[in-house]
Formats: structure tokens, sequence, C-alpha cells
């Protein structure tokens, strides 16, 4: 029970992450209507950043936490954002009339441009670094049996992951961006006879979702402690398996579904076997694309002829 | 909606000219690429030696990729203002058009027997026979994936899966059973089709992307089995030793009943070559031969009649069950024969010749040669392996450039090189039209 415990909130801290990858997949998804491949690279380019702009502040001087935090997430926020917006102006933006598969590729090729810019300008190696947040509770410690963590660490991720939510989930609830966003996800044509610039509207949703990566991204150098070149790939797969399994194109369904497939996961490598843990969540894309393909919160899709 | 871009497009066409209008906008490219490096290239970071985490700077190479930046915006602006309005005319003239099909009529048999001739040229040459083989092989894995994406318009990332299982199934086989290479050949393939039916069976029903991005799970899947299956596959060591193939029971072995002495010719190791030379192409024209016959039968035709329109598919009546799974299976036993001839070829397999990179691959072969067009795939599949090469000595930029290629590609010619494309089945004369009209991809 205590092991559970303890597996519970991994999973939960681990889909808090892949909850904030997926939110990037399903805007993308809701309102240009296509998978945005590169996003798992955009997360991995965010971590990078932040792990850059972490190096600096430290080798400055400067050792108060909260504020080297506070810092290193405004500027991989930011600098991830550019990139997000970039990648949208020159890989998507010219193909929005051309046929179907045309972005889809055009992505794929962007996901590689991504990865192996980051191998090539920063190494091929795995850059660890110290934990930064140390320190934890024990929150139940059963006389010599399983002590159940909680690091601080993943109360910071769990934390800021909360936080982003609401400030977005206000954003398109209430703001002028978020009703043209949703106008745009309804009616492309429409929005802009209405006044509504769409391409500008599509790009804010780009740097949007490359912003909530770059978080995903400093998290999970938070968590890990480390970054690689190719985390972008798988990362980014489950993160897209978490936004159909939530319902693509609903926000709460992609964090619902990052929060569920970081608990399967989780829970799959500490009973079954750590080595299928990617297969594990690769069927489940498949499982639920065959048997729910809207997902839990989506509206199903209407084919028009 | 194409109404309003239209029109937005054209108020931006008015002002965009002039002098200081490029300039802005070189300026602005440059600022935004200073951003983007400032930190991915401007600091290098390195594990130091005790494991800590070191960093130097490279303002050097972050001035000149700015620069670069700002030169290349200048360039491809006035390229643009230069050149028109590009995509002004969605039909290729009839001259053209009849030029290019004569010009396709003959590059195609030309290219034939320029390619029998190839051993025979090239002899003394290991290196560029080397290369030959491994563009057939390229060229039959793009004829096998044209298949389900060209005809079928069925969009499939993990078409490595397939390359693999055929791979697997050989080495296996072989090394266990101590099965010859052609008895193994058709059960790779049959093996493989099997596994193309077992993926298209749950599939049947997406579309579109969501294929896509299951295809591609699926090959990862099929990829980490082998990875993790330590016991069967040997993991991440591989499979090594796999037997070459024979010359129907004669080996290509300096042994007294090898090849050579049974001709009574000296030995030499480019025997081999030359006949896996003629192998590949035998199984890449076989390919072809098989898809060419297969678009003339009712089966064909039910491929391409769904990859223009599925719901007018359904409604004429075409099982969409078995016109999918067939086409499928046909292109999984092409992957799987190319795959058993690529284990034979190495002698040694392992996990990693089997990535999501080589998937892109094949498809970025079909893409480029027109989706669809024979000719095109093989051209493009020489480009591609080609330019490879050229980045042989600058390995680590070559996926950095593939991507870039692809991503132009899909700007510049979304359609490929060959980007027409004929009906087969016409009433009094065939027209072709520019593929940019044909609208498909939801299959």
């Amino acid at each position: 029970m205590d092991y559970f415990a303890q597996q519970l909130i991994n999973g939960l801290v681990l889909g808090s992450i892949y909850g904030l990858i997926a939110i990037g997949y399903t805007m993308v998804y809701g309102i240009v209507g296509m998978i945005n491949f590169a996003h798992g690279d955009i997360f991995m380019i965010g971590g990078f950043i932040a792990l850059i702009s972490f190096l600096i502040l430290v080798s400055f001087g400067l050792t108060a936490v909260p504020l080297v935090l506070l810092i290193v997430l405004l500027v991989s926020m930011a600098i991830t954002a550019l990139y997000g917006w970039t990648v949208e102006r020159i890989a998507y933006r010219p193909l929005r009339h051309s046929f179907r598969l045309a972005p889809m590729l055009s992505a794929i090729g962007m996901s590689f441009v991504l990865s192996n810019f980051s191998q090539v300008a920063q190494g091929a190696r795995v850059k660890p670094v110290p934990p930064i947040i140390t320190g934890g509770y024990t929150l139940y410690d059963a006389k010599g049996g399983f002590a159940v963590q909680l690091s601080n660490v993943q109360i910071v991720v769990v934390i800021a992951t909360v936080v982003l939510l609401l400030i977005f989930t206000w954003l398109v609830a209430r703001t002028r961006l978020g009703r043209d966003m949703r106008a745009c996800e309804q009616d492309q044509t429409m929005a802009a006879l209405l006044g509504v610039d769409v391409d500008r509207t599509i790009s804010m949703t780009f740097v949007i979702g490359a912003a909530l990566a770059a978080v995903a991204g400093m998290m999970y150098l938070l968590y890990y402690g480390l970054v690689d070149f190719y985390m972008g790939f798988v990362a980014g797969i489950k993160a897209f398996t978490a936004a159909v399994l939530g319902g693509i194109g609903s926000l709460p369904g992609a964090m619902l579904g990052g929060l569920a497939i970081g608990l399967i996961e989780t829970l799959w490598s500490a009973y079954f076997s750590v080595e299928y843990k990617d297969v594990a969540a690769f069927s489940i894309l498949i499982v639920v694309l065959i048997f729910m393909p809207t997902g839990l919160l989506g509206r199903p899709e209407v084919e028009k002829v | 909606m194409s109404d309003v871009t239209a029109f937005q497009k054209e108020r931006a066409a008015t002002r965009a000219s002039g002098i200081f209008f490029i300039l802005k906008k070189a300026l602005l490219s440059a600022f935004v690429a200073l951003v983007l490096f400032s930190l991915m290239v401007g600091i290098r970071t390195e594990a130091g030696p005790t494991g800590q985490l070191i960093y130097w700077t490279r303002f050097g190479e972050l001035a000149s990729l700015v620069a670069a930046v700002f030169v290349g915006s200048i360039v491809i602006e006035l390229l643009r203002q230069w050149l028109g309005r590009a995509g002004a005319s969605n039909i290729i003239p009839p001259s053209v058009q009849s030029g290019l099909s004569v010009a396709g009529k003959l590059i195609a048999p030309a290219l034939l027997i320029f390619t029998f001739l190839v051993p025979v040229i090239f002899y003394d040459q290991r290196y560029i026979l080397d290369l030959a083989i491994l563009v057939l092989t390229y060229v039959m894995l793009g004829w096998g994936l044209n298949v389900v994406v060209g005809l079928a318009g069925l969009l499939d990332l993990g078409y490595v899966a397939f390359y693999a299982v055929g791979a697997y199934s050989y080495a296996l086989l072989a090394t266990n059973f101590g099965l010859s290479f052609w008895v193994c050949l058709p059960l790779a393939g049959i093996l493989a089709s099997l596994w193309g039916v077992m993926l298209g069976f749950p599939v049947l029903r997406l579309r579109g992307d969501y294929l896509a991005i299951v295809t591609l799970a699926f090959g990862e899947i099929i990829r980490l089995v082998i990875v993790n299956w330590q016991s069967l596959t040997g993991g991440p060591n591989g499979v090594s030793g796999i037997p070459r193939p024979t010359l129907f029971g004669i080996p290509l072995t300096p042994d007294d009943d090898g090849f050579a002495a049974r001709l009574g010719i000296e030995f030499s190791p480019t025997h081999r070559v030359v006949f896996l030379f003629y192998v590949i192409l035998a199984m890449a024209l076989l390919t072809n031969w098989v898809t060419i016959r297969l678009r003339r039968l009712p089966i064909g035709r039910a491929w391409e009649a769904l990859r223009e329109d599925e719901v007018a598919c359904r409604a004429l009546g075409i099982n969409i069950t078995t016109t999918k799974l067939t086409a499928f299976a046909t292109g999984a036993l092409f992957g799987g024969l190319a795959g058993a001839f690529f284990a034979t070829r190495q002698g040694f397999i392992s996990p990693e010749s089997f990535t999501f990179n080589e998937s892109a691959l094949v498809l970025a072969i079909v893409v480029l040669g027109g989706m669809g067009s024979q000719l095109g795939v093989a051209l493009a599949a020489l480009a591609m392996i080609g330019g490879f090469e050229l980045f042989r000595g600058l390995e680590q930029y070559r996926m950095l450039v593939f991507g870039l290629a692809m991503v132009l590609l899909m700007i510049w010619r979304p359609r490929g090189i060959i980007g027409h494309r004929a009906p087969t089945v016409f009433l009094k004369r065939s027209e072709a039209i520019s593929s940019d009209l044909v609208k498909e991809g939801h299959g």
C-alpha cells in the first residue's frame, strides 16, 4: 500500500509534465487541425535553454534558489516561445492551404532539424545537473517498512503546473486572445470576416504551446537532473498519447490524459517491467484510438461529404 | 477562406517592395536568429572531467550564424520579388507535358540499361558497387512503401517495422535452423505481410494524421520489443554471423566447391558483391513489376480510388477492409523481402538499423518521388542516398540537412519532383493534371 502511494505520487508528477506538453498538441490540433510533430523537440529545446541559463546564473554567483528558478523559468519560456513562433512561421504557415499530408511531413522534417540542431550545437552526450531543489518530507514511515517520500522538487513541479494551468485557463476563457482562439477553432473563415487576425492567433497558439513545453522541459530538468538531444521524441509521442486519451482539442482533457499516462507508465514500471514501459504507453495510444477515438472529453468528429 | 487569405496576401504584396522593407525584414530575421541561437549556439555546455557541467562561449559562431541569416533573408526576399509570386499556374502546359512524357519514356529504359551495366562498368570500384546496392535497397523499399502511401494514400510512418521483421526473420531462421537464404526469403516476406495485416486490421477506421501516429507507435513497439527481448533477438547486441546467400546452393567462397573453383576462374570477393547487386536488382524489379500489374487489376484501381476519396469509395461499394488490408500486406511484403536482403548483405543486424529515421527516410523518398510515380521514387532514392553519401564526412550534419530538405521540399514542391499524376483509367485520351489539383490525403 505504501509502495502504491509512493508510485501514485511519482506518477502524478510525471503526469503533470506530460500534461503540460500535451496542451501544446491539443491546442494546435484544435485550431490548425495538424499534429505538431516538432512539439516534443520544442520541449527538449526548453530543457536545454533552462539548463544553459541555470549554468550561467550559477557561475555569476547567484545562489538564491527561488530567484534563480524564476529567472530560468522566464528566460526558457521566452526563448522557447520564440522557437515555437519560428517553427510555425517557417514550416507550417506556407503550407496552411496545402494538401493534408504536407504539414505533417514538414513537421517531421522540423522535428529532425530541432533535435539534430541541438545535437550539433550542444553535443550528443547527456547533460547532468546536480539537484537544484533538495530536501523533502516523509509522509508516512512504517517502522521497518516502506517510507512514502514527497520531495520538494515534486511539490514545485505540481504547484508550477497548477498555477500555469490556472493562468492558461483564464487566458483562454477570459481574454480577447482566448476568444480569438476559440473563434478560429470553430470557423477560420468566419473569424477572419469578423476581424480576427487568423495568422496572428495561430502564431500565438504556437507561442503559448511552446512556452508551456518550456516549463515542462525545465520541470523535467529539475526532476530528473538531465537533458539530452533525443528526449523530445519519446516524450513527444507520450504527450500526444495523453492528448488523444483526453480527447484531442480539449484542454482539461489534455491534463487529464497527461496524468493518466504518467500514472500508467509509473505503475507499469513499478509492478511489471521497466523495459516495456514505452511499449505500454504506445499500446495505450493504439488501443485508445481504436476503441475510443474521441478520447475521454473530446467531441466526436463528424465527417462531411 | 481562400478568398479572404488571397485578399490579405495581395495587400501584403503591394506593401512588400522597396529596399527599406527588405532591410527591415532581414534585420528582424537576424534579431530573431540572435535570440534563438544566443544560448543554444553562443554557449556550449559539456560534462567536465569531474562530472560537473562546464561551459564556454562561442560568440564567433553565433555572430557568423546571425550574419548568415541576415544575408540569407535578403537573398530570399530578392529572389521572391524577382521570381514573382509562386504557385501562379497550376496546370502544366501541354508542351511541357508531352516533353516530360517523352523524356519519361526514354529515361526509364536508359536508366534500367545503365543499372544492368553498373557491375560491368564499375567492376573494380567496390565503393560504387556497395553504394549501388544500398541505393537499390532503398529503391525497393520506396517502391514497397509507394503501394501503401502513393497508391492507397495511407500515410505509414512505421514502415521500418516490416523491414525489421523481414531482417530478423531471416537472421533468426538462418542462424537457429540453418535454413538457406532462398528458403527464408519468401518466409520473411510472408511473415512481414502477416504483420502488415496485423497492423492494418486495428487501424482500418483511422485516417490521416491518426493513422500516421499509430503506425509510428507500431514501428516503435516492434523496435522496443526487439531491443528488450534479449533471449530471442540478442537485444541491442543484435544477431551476427548471418549466412551469406548462395547461388542456388553454390557458395561464393574461395573453397573447392565454391563458385570460382567450379568455373575454374580465380576467386575474387567482388563476385559476391556483383551477385548481391543482381539479387537486389531482381528483387526491386519484381517489386516494380508486381506494382505495375496490380495497378491494372481491380484491387489497384480500388487503392487509387481509396486514395482520392474514401467516402465515395464506400458509396460505390468497394470493400474498404480488403482494400486497405491488401495495401498494407503488399507494402509489408516488399519491406520484409528487402529486410531479408539487408540481413544477408550485412551479415549482422541490430535494432539500431530500424529506427524511426529509417521510416522517415523511405517516406521522404516516396514523397520526393511524387507519391505514386515509380520512376520518381527510383530517382528520389538515388538523389537521397547519393546526397547522404556527400555528407559522409559530416556525419553529424546529415540528419539536420535531411530535415531542412524535407521542410523546404514541402514548401517548394509538396507533390514531389515529378508532381503530376496521370489517370490510369481514361476516356479517349489521358490528360495528366498537376497533382496540386487533386484532393487527397484523408486515407
